[in-house]
C-alpha cells in the first residue's frame, strides 16, 4: 500500500487514479501511523513552498515522513513535494526543507544563462535527459517527454539528479538517492511515461501495463 | 525544449459529446471518456471540455464523466463552461480537472480571476476569450460568442491575466468554422502583449495551418480544435508527426506495447 501524504496542499484525485490504474493500492492520509506503517510514501504538493513546509511542520507529518525515509521507506515527492525534500528554498524568503537531500530550491529565472523572454511558469511536455543508474527511471528513456507546471527548481543536488529537462538552461526533473525520489514534473499527468515511472517506484511490473 | 501542445476539445451536454464524431474503432462515439482515451492515445497533449449543459441534472452528468475519464486518461484536463464561481472551481477540480476556463463568468465579475487564482493558483485560472473584429478593432464577446461586451479585447486579455489567469485561449469568432487558418493577426496581438502561454482556437481546416500558427508566431504554445479532429480531417497522430518533421517541438508517442 502506498501511503499519499494528505496535509491539505493539492488536488490528489488524479495521483490517486493514476495508481489504482497501475494496480497500485493507495490511501490518502493525514494520519502519521499510516503514513508510517504504509510500504511507499509519496509526498504531493502544489502551491507555495513557505506554506507547505510549515502544515508539514505543525501536522507533524513532515516528521512522519522523515521518519519513514531515513527507516528506508521508499518515498517519492511530487513537483512542490519534490522540493520539500531539500535542504531549504528561496521561495519568498528563506524556507527549511525536510533536508533529506542535499541541494536547495530557486526560481527558475534566476538560472544562469536563462533566457528571459521565455514564459514563467515553465508549463508543458518537455523531453527529459536521463543520468544512468536510476531505477525510477528504468522504463524511462532519453527524450520522453513529460508535464511540468513550476517556477522554483532545485540546483546543487548532482548527488541525486536522475533527469535534467531543458529550458533554455538544463533544470532539475527529477532525482534519486538510494530509497528517496522526486519528480519535478507531474507523473500522474504525463501519460503512459508517467505510468511507468509510477510502475518503477511502486515496483510493478510494466508488462501489466493496461491497453 | 518544451513541446508545441495540440489540444481537442469536447462540447459535453448531458454527459454526451455533441457534434457528429465519425471513427472507426470506436464503440460509442458519443461517450465522452472513450473519445478521451481515444484522444490520448492517439497523442493529444490535453483535453478540454466544455459543459453546454444548462440544468442540474446535466450538470450532475457533466462530473460524473470528469470523474470516469480522470480514473483512465492521464494528461492534463481542463474544463469550460457554466464557470461563474470560485465553488464552481472546486466542483470540477474535486472531480479530476486540473485546469478551469473562466469565459462569460469573468466577464460578469472579473475578480473571479483573480480569487480563483488565490485559492487554487493561477496554474488552475485559464482565461477563454471570445474575440471578433467590430469596426477595426478586436472585441470581446460573450455568451457563447453571442453578445458584443463593447470591450476591447487585447486589454480585456491582458487585465486577467494581470489579475492571475496562468494561460489564455484565444477563440477568433472570424476564423471559427470557416476552416482557412488559424487568426494570426489577433493571435499575434495577444502574444505581443502577455507572457503567459497563449492557446490559438478557431480557423484549423488542415495540418498545414497548424504548421502555419507555430512557425509564425513562435509565442502562441499550443493549438485547440474540435470537429476536424473529431471527423478525422486532421489525425493527430500524424499531424505531430508532420509537426516534428518540419522542426517544430512536438511530444510524439513511443509506441504502444
Amino acid at each position: 500500500m502506498t501511503a499519499i501524504v494528505d496535509y491539505g496542499v493539492g488536488n490528489l484525485f488524479s495521483l490517486s487514479c493514476s495508481l489504482s490504474y497501475i494496480g497500485e493500492e493507495a490511501k490518502i492520509t493525514g494520519d502519521r501511523r499510516e503514513i508510517i506503517a504504509a510500504d511507499r510514501i509519496i509526498l504531493p504538493g502544489v502551491g507555495a513552498f513557505g506554506d507547505a513546509a510549515g502544515k508539514l511542520t505543525s501536522t507533524g507529518l513532515g516528521e512522519a515522513v522523515r521518519e519513514a525515509a531515513r527507516a528506508g521507506k521508499p518515498l517519492l515527492g511530487i513537483c512542490l513535494g519534490m522540493q520539500l525534500l531539500f535542504e531549504y528554498s528561496e521561495e519568498f524568503g528563506r524556507h527549511e526543507g525536510l533536508g533529506l537531500l542535499r541541494g536547495h530550491v530557486v526560481p527558475v529565472s534566476s538560472r544562469p544563462g536563462f533566457d528571459a523572454r521565455l514564459k514563467i511558469p515553465h508549463i508543458g511536455w518537455n523531453p527529459l535527459i536521463i543520468m544512468p543508474g536510476k531505477p525510477l527511471l528504468k522504463y524511462t528513456s532519453d527524450g520522453d517527454c513529460v508535464y511540468f507546471v513550476h517556477s522554483y527548481c532545485a540546483v546543487g543536488c548532482d548527488e541525486s539528479l536522475a533527469a535534467v529537462t531543458e529550458y533554455s538552461v538544463p533544470l532539475t526533473a527529477a532525482v534519486q538517492k538510494d530509497n528517496i525520489c522526486g519528480c519535478q514534473f507531474h507523473p500522474e499527468k504525463s501519460g503512459n511515461t508517467g505510468l511507468d515511472i509510477l510502475r518503477a517506484f511502486c515496483g510493478k511490473d510494466r508488462g501489466a501495463r493496461q491497453c | 525544449m518544451i513541446t508545441k501542445r495540440i489540444i481537442p476539445c469536447l462540447d459535453v451536454k448531458d454527459g454526451r459529446v455533441v457534434k457528429g464524431i465519425n471513427f472507426k474503432g470506436l464503440g460509442d462515439v458519443a461517450s465522452p471518456v472513450e473519445l478521451a482515451e481515444y484522444y490520448s492515445d492517439a497523442g493529444a497533449d490535453e483535453l478540454v471540455f466544455y459543459d453546454i449543459t444548462a440544468s442540474a441534472e446535466g450538470r450532475r452528468l457533466f462530473t460524473d464523466v470528469l470523474t470516469r475519464t480522470a480514473s483512465k486518461v492521464f494528461i492534463p484536463l481542463t474544463v469550460g463552461g457554466g464557470i461563474n464561481t470560485v465553488e464552481d472551481f472546486d466542483r470540477v477540480l474535486k472531480c479530476g480537472a486540473d485546469k478551469v476556463s473562466v469565459n462569460s463568468g469573468a466577464i460578469r465579475d472579473p475578480s473571479l480571476v483573480e480569487r480563483a487564482a488565490a485559492r487554487y493558483g493561477s496554474q488552475c485560472v485559464v482565461l477563454s476569450a471570445d474575440v471578433a473584429r467590430v469596426d477595426g478593432g478586436f472585441r470581446v464577446f460573450a455568451r457563447g460568442g453571442r453578445e458584443d461586451t463593447g470591450m476591447e479585447a487585447i486589454s480585456w486579455i491582458r487585465g486577467c491575466v494581470e489579475r492571475g489567469a496562468g494561460e489564455v485561449v484565444v477563440n477568433s469568432i472570424d476564423t471559427d468554422g470557416v476552416k482557412r487558418g488559424f487568426d494570426l493577426e489577433l493571435l499575434g496581438a495577444v502574444c505581443e502583449c502577455v507572457n503567459v502561454p497563449v492557446i490559438a482556437s478557431g480557423g484549423a481546416g488542415s495540418v498545414e495551418h497548424f504548421i502555419e500558427l507555430f512557425e509564425k508566431l513562435p509565442g502562441v504554445d499550443a493549438g485547440l480544435a474540435a470537429s476536424v479532429f473529431h471527423f478525422g480531417e486532421i489525425k493527430i497522430n500524424e499531424l505531430k508527426a508532420e509537426m516534428a518533421a518540419r522542426g517544430i517541438p512536438a511530444r510524439l508517442q513511443s509506441a504502444k506495447e
